[in-house]
């Protein structure tokens, strides 16, 4: 169920007005983990937000000479940058839409007794385990490859999928290793439907497609949106599959911002535009976060109120 | 009667899809019992003599360094995670400080931030330090990584300690080391192997990181992988023996914790 804040998800012990003793004893086992992550993580975004008011290709020698928002203009005058974007969402969209249909459809099918439920469930989530890189490099030369793969060895043809429809191949394997995910997710959801309810329903004269949809769907609702969420934050991060699979191409057809921030580092050099870009996308992500984490709130709020 | 049949026919249809979903994995793992003529054929070869080939000429290849690799970071960034993130749970849940949830959500706040937007600077002072391909880097980063989901994981099973039972530890004098010994780590700890086990998988499966920061020292699972294409020739049998024996780790481990899999996914929002 999700996290179901009766009084325990609200801490038991409600923080006192103790003294400032009584403060830090509390504090302290936080302080290791909190400064861990602020040192490993903001410090160097810090660092990252100097650097890209400077100039600085690490194959030309010399100083790195302050232009203030001079790699801003170039990052976002560039039509690759805005492409890595279109790119970004399409891709994170396309996979994680896609795998919550997906999803549900296996959850649907899992959320009754059948004999072997658990070897079928084990199967479904199999993909989801296999080591991502793994998994993008079966997909592009065992599965999608137009000579030997499989696909075209089942069903004939001479399809170089890869080439031919590059963000369906990326979107397919993102797909494929995301769907047990989502399953999990909604099927924690069905599970926790109240069996009481359901048979009431039908007592009722209601038909399995009326319960679906008026029941199990409303139901559902927070689940979907947890799982698009945490998909989301995932999925954004897609590199692996981009770096094996296409390597952003063909053109620029699946550079997303990753690849494409790993582009400019590694292959132009160009830090202080690297650097840019990469508080550009921290940006949008502010701004997608904030929105996401008003539905993390909303959903403990939602339990609370039940 | 007609439940039954119907029950039966979704069980067909449950086993059907189950078997194709997962087809590419065993599609991988036949594969990877074949000769590299009959891997790359078209039509597929069904049947073949299997052999064991591959598997010897993947170690061969040295595979056993990286997995070495692969093995330390996952399991000293795992050790590191749960070390750093269960004191920190407590305090956001049990005894929690002022201002609970704002670190939490600080927590999950670095979760969100894109790797790359931040990696520019890490690379630049893994360099400087000396640090490059050096194992004990990954070992911090990987930590770093885990840690919101540690973080937030730990607590929602922390949550789960009766707190009349801390209350009565306290009430008999138990002081905070014997109320965690006798109280809290028996509730806890299948909590607590779970998310060892989910910090493990996502170390042992991580990629950019790696491909960025190591060469041939402290070279990962991942990088052997990629590593093995560039090479000329038929390599299909090999690269699918390869991966099988790089996934394997963590397709043991997340069929044995299948149960506890998507509350650590969901940062324990699901149970």
């Amino acid at each position: 169920m999700v996290a179901r804040p009766d009084e325990r998800t609200q801490p038991p012990v409600r923080p006192t007005k103790g003294g400032a003793k009584d403060r830090w004893v509390r504090r302290a086992p936080l302080l290791p983990a909190l400064i861990f992550a602020i040192v490993v993580t903001q410090v160097p975004f810090l660092y990252t937000i100097y650097l890209s008011t400077t100039s600085w290709n690490a194959l030309r020698p010399g100083d790195k000479p302050f232009v203030g928002f001079d790699n801003y203009v170039t990052v976002l005058s560039d039509s690759r940058l805005r492409s890595a974007l279109v790119n970004t969402v399409v891709l994170t969209a396309g996979a994680v839409i896609f795998s919550l249909i997906l999803g549900l459809v296996f959850a649907l099918l899992l959320d009754r007794k059948f004999l072997g439920r658990g070897i079928v469930r084990t199967l479904l989530i199999t993909p989801f385990l296999v080591m991502p890189i793994a998994a993008a490099l079966l997909w592009k030369h065992a599965l999608f490859n137009p000579t030997y793969g499989l696909i075209n060895g089942i069903f004939g043809g001479s399809t170089d999928w890869v080439s031919s429809y590059p963000k369906a191949a990326v979107i397919t394997t993102l797909v494929w290793q995301w769907t047990p995910f989502m399953m999990l997710i909604l099927l924690a959801g069905l599970q926790s439907q109240s069996h009481e309810v359901l048979e009431a329903a039908k007592v009722d004269g209601a038909n399995a497609w009326q319960i679906f949809r008026r029941m199990t769907i409303p139901h559902l609702r927070q689940y979907l949106e947890l799982g698009a969420l945490l998909g989301s934050i995932y999925l954004v991060n897609t590199f692996d599959a981009i770096f094996s699979i296409t390597q952003g191409g063909p053109g620029t057809a699946t550079t997303n911002l990753p690849y494409e921030i790993y582009l400019t580092m590694f292959r132009k050099f160009e830090y202080g535009e690297a650097s840019a870009a990469g508080v550009i996308v921290v940006i949008l992500t502010i701004i997608v976060a904030t929105f996401a984490l008003r539905v993390i709130s909303s959903l403990f709020k939602m339990e609370e109120n039940r | 009667m007609r439940v039954r049949l119907q029950n039966s026919i979704w069980g067909i249809a449950a086993w059907v899809a189950g078997i194709v979903f997962v087809f590419p994995v065993i599609w991988m793992v036949l594969t990877s019992f074949k000769q590299e003529a009959d891997a790359a054929t078209n039509p597929p070869s069904w049947f073949f003599a299997p052999t064991l080939a591959q598997y010897t000429q993947v170690f061969d290849r040295n595979i056993t360094p990286f997995l070495l690799n692969s093995l330390m970071a996952s399991v000293f960034s795992t050790i590191l995670v749960v070390l750093l993130a269960t004191p920190a749970a407590y305090a956001l849940s049990l005894r929690p400080v002022a201002k609970w949830s704002d670190s939490l959500f600080f927590f999950i706040s670095t979760k969100m931030m894109p790797v790359v937007a931040a990696f520019l600077p890490v690379y630049l002072l893994v360099k400087h330090l000396g640090m490059l391909d050096n194992i004990w880097t990954m070992v911090i980063l990987y930590t770093s990584m885990n840690l919101p989901l540690a973080v937030w994981m730990m607590r929602s099973f922390l949550l789960e300690v009766p707190r009349e039972v801390l209350e009565a530890g306290e009430v008999d004098g138990a002081g905070l080391l014997t109320s965690i010994r006798k109280i809290i780590l028996p509730i806890v700890s299948p909590g607590l192997a779970a998310t060892a086990l989910i910090c493990f998988i996502f170390a042992w499966n991580e990629f950019f990181l790696a491909v960025n920061l190591t060469a041939t020292n402290s070279g990962t699972s991942p990088i052997f992988l990629v590593g093995f294409i560039s090479s000329e020739g038929a390599f299909l049998a090999r690269l699918c023996a390869a991966a099988t024996i790089v996934s394997l780790p963590v397709l043991i481990a997340g069929w044995v914790a299948q149960n506890k899999l998507v509350r650590g996914l969901s940062m324990g929002a699901v149970k």
